[in-house]
């Protein structure tokens, strides 16, 4: 069981819970000229990267907010948690 | 290499069975390969062996970071099946079905082929008519398809629960006959087996730490064992792909999940077919040791851990029950993990890449230890004539960026969408 730490309700389990993906992803700006590739590279291609990764949760039984979390995908720890606008240095 | 033959098995029985060959070598990596294959699954080694048997190329390492069959193909429910709707999927499938009914005679080894059919539930109407049309296209496709409704599936399986007043009355199901199971352990050692008699270099316990490219083509990889040169290298490693990926610095369209599995303590035979349940994911067999052997959702988020958690496992079988009560009077014997390569249509890739030289075979998703016959002589054949097949045409890399994808479920990787 993962403990996820809300920043905005505290400490919960992750069946309160659901998952949203890489957080890293950035969507093309608004009114620009997109290029197939930074299309494909929103929509499909990921790193899936091994060990620190910045992934979106949604605390979908609680507040409903979402959230950031930097968790390692080898050993589930999670190190740091964030809300949803907070820029993660 | 010896035959394994009830003429072999008698005479070996007078010297106590002790002077039986090796199944396979510990060879040291050579300097060179004309193709060298990076992972020592079911696929990796059914590769190298259709490399070897159809295009007479033996000059062949196959790289394997821990020991073969210690991956997926050891980690499955060993379903075998085709049933699928898209012509990509079915003729593929189909293909390798026939692969499967001949393998143990092929190989000389037996996987323990069982073609017991597989049951899909339905618990709608709407889901009656999705499988009709489903089983219609299979039949289109030449594959087997069998409609069910309410009372055949109460022949089949009545432990199920039929029972009126359930949150998810079983309908009816879709049916084909001619799925089944096979021993998934036989299958990485059979292939390896005859690998390694046609020449091919098993090589284990080696990492790929790099890859060496020139003017975009591939010269060689980089080894925890030193430096191997190759004309050509095919990576199949199902939940690393990413891993290897970023040191090509490439970015695929896959994501590593984590599935689990489960078999309960062994009881008396209940269960002659495969049964999935419609209104989750959930599927059963029995094995013959008389476990029932269970599987069903990812865990949900990325991981690389080859271990699962809790909560996926308790809603899996919570299906399970609704399915089928009696398995909740079971004790669990195993639950186990694998890392899957889940692509982002939930259909795999079979394709060449930017790199000339470089082949990639990924993107298994839920199904990949009944692939291992057709994605390995498809990847034998993309990889010897640097073309691929008209069977693995579909399961190209660029379908996501030209719109081609294959939407047999839509799901993929996004499993929080269902």
């Amino acid at each position: 069981m993962l403990y996820i730490n809300c920043p905005h309700c505290g400490m919960r389990s992750q069946n309160e819970f659901s998952y949203g993906g890489d957080a890293s992803v950035k969507r093309p700006e608004l009114n620009k000229e997109v290029s197939d590739q930074e299309w494909d590279d929103f929509v499909y291609n990921r790193k899936s990267l091994r060990g620190k990764h910045l992934e979106l949760w949604q605390h979908i039984s609680g507040c409903r907010q979402w959230i950031k979390v930097e968790r390692d995908t080898s050993t589930h720890e999670i190190f740091r948690t964030f809300k949803a606008d907070e820029e993660v240095a | 290499m010896q035959k394994y033959s009830i003429f072999n098995l008698v005479k070996n029985a007078f010297s106590n069975h002790e002077n039986w060959d090796l199944a396979w070598k510990d060879p040291t990596p050579k300097e060179e390969y004309d193709v060298v294959i990076i992972g020592g699954g079911g696929h990796g080694l059914a590769t190298a062996y259709y490399l070897a048997k159809e295009h007479n190329i033996t000059n062949v390492a196959i790289i394997e970071k821990g020991w073969i069959g210690g991956g997926n193909v050891g980690r499955n429910t060993t379903i075998i099946r085709s049933n699928y709707m898209h012509d990509e999927n079915g003729l593929f499938s189909e293909f390798g079905m026939d692969l499967w009914r001949k393998m143990s005679q092929d190989l000389n080894y037996n996987v323990m082929f069982s073609p017991r059919g597989i049951i899909n539930l339905a618990h709608s109407d709407a889901q009656m008519n999705a499988y009709a049309r489903r089983g219609n296209s299979m039949r289109l496709n030449g594959i087997d398809a069998v409609l069910l409704n309410r009372e055949q599936v109460k022949e089949i399986i009545p432990m199920a629960d039929f029972s009126e007043n359930v949150r998810f009355p079983i309908f009816g199901g879709l049916m084909q006959p001619s799925a089944g199971t096979a021993r998934h352990d036989a299958v990485a050692w059979g292939y390896a087996r005859q690998a390694d008699s046609m020449g091919v270099d098993i090589i284990q316990n080696c990492e790929v730490t790099g890859f060496d490219v020139a003017t975009g083509k591939i010269k060689g990889i980089r080894t925890s064992r030193g430096n191997i040169k190759a004309k050509k290298v095919g990576i199949c490693v199902a939940g690393s792909t990413n891993i290897l990926a970023e040191k090509l610095n490439m970015t695929l369209p896959i994501e590593t999940h984590l599935l689990q599995a489960c078999v309960s303590e062994p009881v008396k035979p209940v269960l002659d077919n495969v049964v999935t349940f419609g209104a989750g994911h959930f599927y059963v067999s029995q094995s013959d040791k008389g476990e029932m052997v269970m599987g069903g959702d990812l865990d949900g988020y990325n991981s690389y851990a080859q271990r699962g958690n809790l909560p996926t496992l308790q809603h899996v079988l919570t299906e399970g029950i609704a399915m089928m009560p009696f398995l909740s009077k079971l004790k669990m014997l195993r639950t186990w993990g694998g890392i899957m390569d889940m692509s982002m249509d939930g259909s795999p890739i079979i394709d060449k890449t930017h790199i000339e030289g470089l082949y990639l075979n990924c993107g298994w998703c839920y199904g990949g230890f009944k692939a291992t016959p057709a994605s390995g002589w498809t990847f034998a054949h993309t990889i010897a004539q640097d073309r691929v097949h008209e069977l693995n045409a579909g399961y190209s890399l660029n379908r996501f960026s030209t719109g081609n994808l294959i939407d047999e479920k839509g799901l993929g990787t996004k499993t929080w969408i269902s």
